[in-house]
């Protein structure tokens, strides 16, 4: 069974997300803040991540990592190397060219256990969403996402394209831990966890793909522009999978 | 092989180096040691890189008997009692421990973290490019966590050769104003907000720990109606919450936040704020982003200058430059010779791949 599937095609940027005049901002002594646009959106999201390409293609030199946001791009440089006003330019020019390269479209197919003690919140989510647990599940598995970017633990996914009508608030009381791999709700959001850790967010699932391992290489599986479709599967399919991933396999299938 | 015995150490006593880069984009923090400076002068100390990994030691002490050899080492950043069985030894100063002897490294005295570097290093594999702990992702360090009694770690320890070596003791600046740039979202709150963040004094909450600074002081005022949206953070960005009290983001942060950030903490200045204590005052002052740039640049032009010990002259008597001055003239003439013709002593080299040995002027 393949449960993750990853197929590559490439990646279109609507021409209209090129028009927007970025606002760049110094942060500290070495960072700079790549503006993109006020509101979350599928062309700012687009365009963070076709820059974070370009600067990475461009290898400026003293520019170390970069970290991506939901309508940003933090650019950490070193300042002994880098000129703030130099890589300023640079990434001007970055965003007025055209993507020459297009990216890799990366769709993944990640299984999904709802409800029950993978999902803790989810009956609590339907019934404030006045929806049938069933429903929510079809819901949130017939979308598709995309990951938006990483952060508050290693490997934790953000994910934008959560129906609007499944967002509902964060738990008034966060949980002290969830397992790994949980997919929940906070507001208008979703995600995949990684590691256990604390959640103030409404598990209603969890994967059993190790997203976050760092004996392997890439350490991460997904990368920020990845396409992901959640597949629910039953508590015994988990189980197999999940026996199979700490077996060191990465459950991931990529297809032509 | 040369192993470092642990028998006791505080609970939050880990491997740091100076951190993970590369990472942050799925979540790692750089990690790495909460005082670069003390990493750096305690390695020069040793006779290390700036950026070996070493023990980094928080306001507790440590006892450690070194079995199979003997090995140079030095302690840097917040000062301890130390001793080698029964022969006291002294911060900023470099000590060799021979096999089977017990180091003993009292509480910090002053500061909150201390850096004991090991000559040669320890021999641990790096995870994702850095030795140093990442207690959440439970990497680096040894075995992804932190130490405790009953380890034992392989050291790589080179036979000792030449002089020991002192330093000034690395500047904890208690007093000290903490520059910050403003930004990035410093238009999230009015003038006012902005003003208490530049103009009063602020204290050190409880709440300290590698991830993040907690501070007490005036509510800062945010704009009403300001929609934030989750960007990157750098160690060192300080984060406002609803209740207006400032949060300063330090080497294990979240790579992401949602708060508004009013400002960020220099490089050079975020060792001093992490030695500060609960309780300390932290008084913010503002520089110009261009400014900070080249305060960061010249501090790395700098690296941590260290001097061999002559012959015949104890750890006490060089204390700090102020001791120096008080010495007769012969023993001063006895230092300046030793640092001129100590050049071959100092393998500082990261990350300016600068080598200095200055002499000191006796003041």
């Amino acid at each position: 069974m393949p449960s993750v599937v990853s197929d590559a095609s490439s990646l279109d940027l609507p021409a209209a997300a090129m028009v927007h005049r970025l606002r760049l901002k110094s942060v500290g002594d070495c960072g700079l803040l790549i503006e993109v646009g006020m509101r979350m959106a599928p062309q700012v999201e687009a365009q963070v991540l076709q820059l974070d390409q370009a600067l990475a293609q461009a290898r400026i030199p003293g520019v170390i990592e970069t970290i991506i946001g939901y309508t940003s791009l933090l650019v950490v440089f070193d300042p002994l190397t880098t000129d703030f006003d130099e890589l300023a330019a640079s990434i001007e020019e970055l965003a007025d060219a055209p993507p020459v390269e297009r990216r890799t479209r990366r769709r993944w197919r990640v299984p999904v256990a709802y409800g029950g003690a993978f999902g803790l919140d989810l009956d609590e989510v339907a019934h404030r969403l006045g929806i049938s647990t069933h429903d929510l599940t079809a819901a949130h598995a017939g979308a598709d996402y995309k990951i938006a970017m990483f952060g508050f633990l290693p490997g934790f996914a953000y994910l934008s394209g959560l129906p609007g009508h499944l967002a509902v608030p964060r738990r008034a009381t966060p949980r002290a831990s969830v397992f790994s791999g949980s997919i929940a709700i906070g507001g208008a959001q979703t995600a995949i966890g990684s590691i256990a850790g604390p959640c103030g967010w409404n598990v209603i699932g969890r994967t059993p793909v190790r997203t976050f391992d760092p004996e392997r290489y890439p350490a991460a599986v997904f990368e920020p522009g990845d396409e992901i479709r959640f597949i629910p599967i039953t508590e015994s399919a988990f189980h197999e999978l999940a026996e199979r991933a700490g077996r060191g396999e990465m459950l991931a299938e990529q297809v032509a | 092989m040369i192993a470092l015995h642990i028998i006791a150490c505080g609970p939050a006593t880990s491997i740091q180096d100076a951190g993970r880069y590369g990472f942050a984009r799925i979540g790692l923090p750089s990690a790495g040691a909460m005082d670069l400076r003390a990493l750096h002068t305690a390695n020069a100390l040793a006779g290390n890189r700036g950026d070996e990994a070493a023990i980094e030691l928080a306001y507790m002490g440590l006892v450690a008997r070194v079995e199979g050899g003997s090995v140079r080492m030095a302690l840097a950043g917040a000062e301890a009692a130390i001793t080698c069985d029964d022969r006291p030894e002294r911060a900023h100063r470099s000590f060799l421990v021979h096999d089977g002897q017990t180091l003993r490294i009292g509480a910090m005295r002053n500061g909150a973290y201390a850096i004991l570097a090991i000559a040669g290093g320890m021999a641990i594999a790096p995870a994702l490019g850095s030795r140093a702990l990442d207690a959440r992702a439970a990497i680096g360090g040894w075995h992804g966590r932190a130490l405790r009694a009953g380890d034992r770690l392989p050291l790589t320890a080179p036979a000792p050769c030449g002089p020991d070596l002192w330093s000034d003791p690395v500047s904890l600046d208690p007093q000290a104003p903490i520059r910050v740039v403003l930004g990035p979202q410093d238009d999230a709150f009015t003038e006012r907000g902005l003003q208490t963040l530049i103009g009063r004094p602020f204290q050190l909450s409880h709440g300290v720990s590698r991830m993040a600074y907690r501070l007490d002081g005036p509510p800062i005022e945010r704009r009403p109606g300001i929609e934030m949206i989750s960007d990157g953070t750098l160690p060192g960005s300080i984060q406002v919450p609803p209740d207006g009290l400032p949060i300063v983001l330090m080497a294990d942060r979240q790579t992401v936040g949602g708060y508004p950030k009013i400002a960020t903490v220099i490089g050079t200045d975020l060792g001093k704020l992490a030695q500060r204590r609960p309780g300390d005052q932290i008084d913010f002052v503002a520089v110009g982003a261009a400014e900070a740039r080249e305060i960061a640049r010249q501090a790395r032009l700098t690296p941590p200058q260290v001097h061999a010990v002559p012959e015949g002259l104890t750890g006490a008597d060089l204390a700090a430059s102020h001791t120096i001055a008080m010495l007769d003239p012969e023993r001063i003439a006895r230092v300046a010779d030793a640092v001129v013709h100590a050049g071959d002593v100092s393998t500082w080299e990261a990350p300016a791949k600068s080598q200095q040995i200055t002499r000191r002027s006796p003041g």
